[in-house]
Parts: structure tokens; C-alpha cells; sequence
């Protein structure tokens, strides 16, 4: 049991990250029906701004907390500024583009974007701050969940909880579902789709850097590659659970995680990523749709 | 007025990205000596460079909006020009003539690096099969040039076969990853294809550096023998003299064989597969066999760069088959021109050959190739040299 629990839970603190970061693909394919390339790059740009601001502040000697919260605001909009810019250039331009166009220039905006931050910064791993602080609340479980893996859980949770309701409730989202139902009629009837569109991004990048600052402040390192693979294993995650369909993401990260984790626990820890990509293969041998989605015919 | 308008916007552009890139250009931490350095003056050159690139990006983008309305009909001025007897026969001639004393004037350094460019220029056209002339966006195509190096290398280990029983198996082998790949995708639309190969690229990249007893590791595989000429040992210049011109005459294969299949029926049925795949299908053009010849014909030719890396090298281990090494085959067959054989040839040679000769540029590699990617598909997205379909006339004057 004790053996069990830990991979447990390690799987669902990695399938909440999973998650997070998933939502951000989901969201953008069931609008733009795009693979956004860069997506993994923005979570990799929101952690190492959240380191920059961090360390600055460390030796400026403010307080953790105060620390936590300016790291995780600014991170949290400098993506979102990141997101917005990347739509702007790389993905507007080619909205009326034949499909293959923009998943290219997609790739050309990952690219750039990883290698700007070498450049700008390092090739090498850094280590990375625990931003979050000790809730001595949190020791109570230690037994059974780590004080760092249960604020991942928990923050992943509310988030989504949050991102539901805003699509569910606002004006805002009730325009987002109608240009993911139908951009041309969402346009007719007067929905700024353009908005809508660069919301999504904003959105999509702000819970990408969140997940970002979580997982580095786990894992306790960082470099400019971390965005490649972990934005691979969301989309699988998107994927899995159907993409365009935002359970299906949380749905599609958790099983992920979990699967990673108790393939590396019980089977082989050497090839963790493998089983992720055979997973993803598999699925769209057997279910292209995902598990939440719904298949589609392709319009004449 | 219109002008200042512009340069107004420019000047705001310049301002949002001198905000957005402030963290990462101008702080730069180390975490272990707890020092920060401030780069004061890159933000100097962030808003000087993206002032002009918007203002170039505006002036460009007006062309282009102009430029969609008018459909072209006349073929470019390039074009024009390479297809003039008078300018392409001697050009061709004297290609021909640098190409054959190319090794006898330049140093051995100068033909080992032309020897990799040409490897790229192979790899570009395997790579225009799939993704130029039948539109499925292979990012995992570093797989079957990896199948293609480590099938040469092992086999040859395991059981002594030479370079040329190795070159037709590493490219069989190959087309057989092409075809096993391409079955589950079949069913998928464009944009999985992507990601499902790249996933597969992944997988085989990680078996080779986890089956220690297989591959042998990160490590890699050392002493992999050069081909030999009718039995004859040469020295390591003359092997480098020898790979090149074997490669030389391998282009030559695949330029013509590729050319010859584009213009035939199955290279239209690629066209027609990538132009819309509903309407090619109901054309009655058998979707499955089309997809997959694509994938088993764009792989073979990655299997045969593979042996001639391996080859060329003497050594192969998994890092030199990262998904780098596929985005910047990709980049080949984009800036070349999706299609056109010529395009990708030019294109495969600038993209190697140019990091090379200006050193300084070296590192800032990468990021122009994504520079480029992009704007190529904004404002070119038919490439360097577009490709135009072959036209037969009936009527001659």
C-alpha cells in the first residue's frame, strides 16, 4: 500500500501539471483548431521569469511571501504578454492560411522562443527556488502526500474549478463556446472573435506559467528545454482526453500522470517518456477522439 | 501622414517588446555566486531592432495584402530565368565542372563539410516526399535516418557485412519504419500526423540510449568501417574523396528518381492527397497505398543518408538524432519551397553550408531558422523557389 500510494500520488501531482498545461492546447485547438507549438515554451518562459523576479527579490531581502506573490503575478503576466504576442505573430496572420501554414509557423515560434532564452540566458540547468512557502497546516499529511505535491494538487484544483466557472458563467466564456462551436457564425452574431481569440491565448499562457512555477519549484531545476518536453506529454494529455474539451484535458492529464507513474514505479524507470508516447499512439490507433471528445465529420 | 502613422505604431511595438523581453534580456542571475547582472544596453537593441522589424513587417504586409488579391499567373522572375536555355545550360555546365574538381581544389576540411551538406541535401528530398508533395508533416524524421545510421552500424558490428549489402538493407529497413509509422496515423488528420510522429522520433531516440545491450547507450558506436573501394584501403582523405563523390552521384539518384515520381501518377495522387483529401478520395485514388508510399519512399531516403552518415562519421550515438536535427530538415524543405526539387537542393546547401563559413553566426543558428520558418510561411509561404506544376501543351505554334 505504501509503495502504491506514493506512485499515487506522485502520478497525480504530475497529471495535475499535465493537466494544467493541457488546458492551454485544448482551449486554443477548440477554437483555432491548432496545435500551438509554443504552448510549452510560454510554461518554460513563466518559470524562468518567476525565477528572474525571485532572486532579485531574494537579494533585495523581501519576505517569502512577498516574494511568492510578486515571482507568481509577474510570471503569471509576462506569459500571458507572451501568449498574446505569439498569436499576434505567428498565428494571425495565417487565420485564413491552408492548415498546414500555421502549425508550421508554430513550430518556427517554439523554436525561436527556446532559443532566445539560451541565448538570453543559459544552456544550463539552474536551480531553482522553493517559491512555496511551509504550511505547517499541510505536515499533517506528510505521511501520505508531500507539503509541495499537495499545494500542486490543490492549486491545479481550484484553478480548474475557476476556469469552469468563468467558461460556464461569464460573457466572455459564452463567446469562447460559440467560436469554438462555429467561428463564422459566432461572427455573425456579433462576438468579437479576434478577442475571444487572444483571450484564449492569455488564458491558455497565465495557467501554463502557474504550472510552470509549481513544477520547477518541485523538481528544484530548470533550463531552456523544459518547455519541449512537457508540452508534448499535455498535448498527449489533451489528447487522450479529447481535444477541445477542457474535462477532458484535466481527465486525459490525471490519467497520464498516472500512468507514468506506475509505469516507472512497477515496470521501468528508463523509459518514462516511452510510455507516455506509446500511450498517445495507442489512443489514436483506438479512440482518435479522446475520451470526452466528440467525433467530428469533417465539414465540405 | 501615413508614413508618421506608421512609424508611430512601430514606435509602440518597439515599446510593448522592449517590456516583454525585459527579464530575459537584461537580467541575468547565477544562482550559485548570488549575483545579478543587469544588461542595460540589450534593451537598446531590442527596441532598435523590433522598431525597424515592425516598420518592415508593416511595409511587407501591405505588399502581401495587395499580392493575395491579385492571383498570379506568370511564373516568377526566377523561375523565368531557370527556365532560359540560354542562362540554365551553361549554368548547369558549369555546376557540373565545380562539382566534379570540387575535392582537388578545396582542402580535405572543405569536402568533409560538403560531404554533410549533401547528406542534408539527400535528407531535404526524402523529406519533400512526405511533407512537400504529399502534405503529411513528418517532425520525426530524424527516426529513419537514425534506423538507417544504427542498422549500418549494428549489423555490421553484429555480423561483419560490408557498406554496400548495408546501404539497400539500412534503406529497406527504413522504408519499413516509414510504413510501420505511417499505419496507425492513416486514419488522422494532418495536425496528429505531426505529433505522433514526433512522439514515435522520441520513442526510438530513447531506445536507443536506454538498451544498453542493443544499441550500446548514449555512448554510441565507435570504429563503424568506411566503404571500401573494389577492395582497395584508402586513406582517410582519400575515403572522404571517395564519400563525397559517392554522395554526389546518390543526389544525382534521388533528383532524378524523385523527379521522375512527381510527374507520375503516384506523384499526383500525392498532390492531389495534399491539396484536399476528401475531394481525392473521391476521385478514387486509394488514400491508404498514397500515404503510405509517401511515408516508404521520403523514409528510404533517410535510411540512406543514415548509412552514409554512419559512414562518413566512424561513429554514431543517439544525440546526433534529436528533434533539432528534424526541425532543421524541416526548415530545409520550407525555405527550399514545399515540392519543388531544385528549391530544396539550394536550400539544404545554404542552411549547412552558411553556419559554417560565417562562424559568427553559429550560435544565433537555431533561433533564425525559427525566425524563418515563420516568416516564410507569412510572407512566402510557396518558398525560396516555388514549385509549379508540369504543364503539357497540347497545341504547339
Amino acid at each position: 500500500m505504501n509503495y502504491f500510494g506514493e506512485l499515487f500520488f506522485s502520478g497525480l501531482t504530475r497529471g495535475s501539471i499535465y493537466a494544467l498545461i493541457a488546458l492551454g492546447y485544448t482551449m486554443v485547438y477548440g477554437i483555432l483548431e491548432l496545435i500551438n507549438f509554443a504552448h510549452g515554451e510560454i510554461y518554460m518562459i513563466g518559470a524562468f521569469t518567476a525565477l528572474i523576479v525571485a532572486s532579485v527579490l531574494t537579494l533585495k531581502g523581501f519576505s517569502s511571501i512577498a516574494i511568492l506573490i510578486l515571482a507568481g503575478v509577474l510570471a503569471v503576466i509576462y506569459s500571458a504578454a507572451y501568449g498574446f504576442t505569439v498569436e499576434r505573430i505567428a498565428y494571425k496572420p495565417l487565420r485564413q492560411a491552408p492548415r498546414l501554414a500555421p502549425l508550421i509557423s508554430a513550430i518556427g515560434m517554439s523554436i525561436f522562443l527556446q532559443n532566445y532564452v539560451m541565448l538570453a540566458q543559459t544552456s544550463d540547468f539552474l536551480p531553482y527556488p522553493t517559491l512555496l512557502p511551509h504550511v505547517p497546516f499541510f505536515d499533517r499529511f506528510s505521511a501520505i502526500i508531500g507539503p509541495s505535491e499537495l499545494s500542486i494538487v490543490l492549486t491545479s484544483a481550484i484553478l480548474m474549478i475557476c476556469l469552469t466557472l468563468f467558461i460556464k458563467f461569464t460573457k466572455i466564456g459564452k463567446a469562447m463556446r460559440a467560436t469554438a462551436q462555429d467561428r463564422a457564425m459566432a461572427m455573425l452574431v456579433g462576438v468579437n472573435v479576434n478577442r475571444v481569440i487572444s483571450t484564449t491565448f492569455i488564458i491558455g499562457s497565465s495557467l501554463a506559467a502557474i504550472g510552470g512555477i509549481l513544477i520547477a519549484s518541485h523538481t528544484g531545476r530548470i533550463n531552456f528545454y523544459i518547455g519541449f518536453g512537457a508540452g508534448i506529454k499535455a498535448f498527449t494529455a489533451a489528447v487522450l482526453g479529447g481535444i477541445g474539451s477542457i474535462p477532458g484535458a484535466m481527465l486525459g492529464g490525471l490519467i497520464l500522470g498516472w500512468t507514468e507513474s506506475f509505469a516507472t514505479g512497477y515496470i521501468s524507470s528508463d523509459y518514462e517518456d516511452v510510455f507516455a508516447f506509446a500511450l498517445l499512439v495507442l489512443i489514436l490507433i483506438f479512440k482518435p477522439s479522446g475520451i470526452l471528445g466528440r467525433a467530428t465529420n469533417q465539414k465540405v | 501622414m501615413k508614413i508618421a502613422d506608421e512609424l508611430k505604431k512601430s514606435f509602440f511595438i518597439a515599446l510593448w517588446f522592449i517590456l516583454l523581453t525585459f527579464p530575459i534580456m537584461v537580467i541575468r542571475v547565477n544562482t550559485i555566486e548570488k549575483v545579478i547582472v543587469w544588461r542595460w544596453l540589450n534593451l537598446l537593441y531590442v527596441g532598435i531592432g523590433s522598431f525597424m522589424l515592425s516598420f518592415l513587417w508593416q511595409l511587407f504586409s501591405k505588399k502581401r495584402n495587395l499580392s493575395v488579391q491579385t492571383i498570379r499567373t506568370t511564373p516568377s522572375h526566377m523561375r523565368r530565368l531557370l527556365d532560359e536555355p540560354k542562362f540554365n545550360r551553361p549554368a548547369l555546365v558549369i555546376i557540373a565542372i565545380f562539382t566534379l574538381i570540387f575535392p582537388f581544389v578545396f582542402s580535405h576540411y572543405q569536402v568533409n563539410i560538403m560531404t554533410t551538406a549533401l547528406i542534408y541535401v539527400m535528407l531535404g528530398l526524402g523529406l519533400n516526399i512526405e511533407v512537400g508533395l504529399a502534405g503529411l508533416l513528418d517532425l520525426g524524421y530524424v527516426a529513419f535516418y537514425a534506423v538507417g545510421a544504427y542498422s549500418y552500424a549494428l549489423l555490421n558490428y553484429h555480423f561483419g557485412l560490408g557498406f554496400w549489402t548495408l546501404l539497400p538493407v539500412g534503406a529497406l529497413l527504413a522504408a519499413f519504419f516509414g510504413i510501420l509509422i505511417g499505419l496507425p496515423v492513416l486514419r488522422l488528420r494532418g495536425d496528429y500526423l505531426a505529433i505522433v510522429t514526433l512522439g514515435f522520433a522520441e520513442i526510438i531516440r530513447r531506445i536507443l540510449e536506454n538498451w544498453n545491450t542493443f544499441s550500446f547507450g548514449p555512448s554510441g558506436i565507435s570504429n563503424i568501417p568506411r566503404p571500401g573501394f573494389f577492395g582497395i584501403n584508402l586513406s582517410s582523405e582519400q575515403s572522404a574523396i571517395y564519400m563525397y563523390y559517392l554522395l554526389v552521384v546518390l543526389c544525382l539518384l534521388a533528383i532524378f528518381v524523385i523527379h521522375r515520381l512527381k510527374h507520375s501518377r503516384i506523384g499526383r495522387a500525392w498532390n492531389a492527397l495534399r491539396e484536399d483529401e476528401l475531394a481525392c478520395q473521391a476521385m478514387g485514388i486509394d488514400k491508404t497505398k498514397t500515404k503510405l508510399t509517401a511515408f516508404a519512399l521520403g523514409a528510404t531516403w533517410a535510411g540512406i543518408a543514415g548509412v552514409l552518415f554512419a559512414a562518413k562519421t566512424t561513429f554514431i550515438n543517439p544525440a546526433s538524432f534529436t528533434f533539432l536535427e528534424s526541425a532543421m530538415i524541416l526548415s530545409i524543405v520550407v525555405l527550399g519551397g514545399m515540392g519543388s526539387i531544385i528549391g530544396v537542393v539550394i536550400a539544404a546547401l545554404a542552411i549547412i553550408l552558411l553556419p559554417e563559413y560565417l562562424r559568427v553566426f553559429s550560435d544565433y543558428r537555431m533561433i533564425l531558422f525559427g525566425a524563418a520558418l515563420i516568416t516564410m510561411m507569412i510572407f512566402r509561404p510557396q518558398g525560396v523557389l516555388a514549385d509549379i506544376r508540369k504543364k503539357y501543351d497540347f497545341y504547339k505554334n
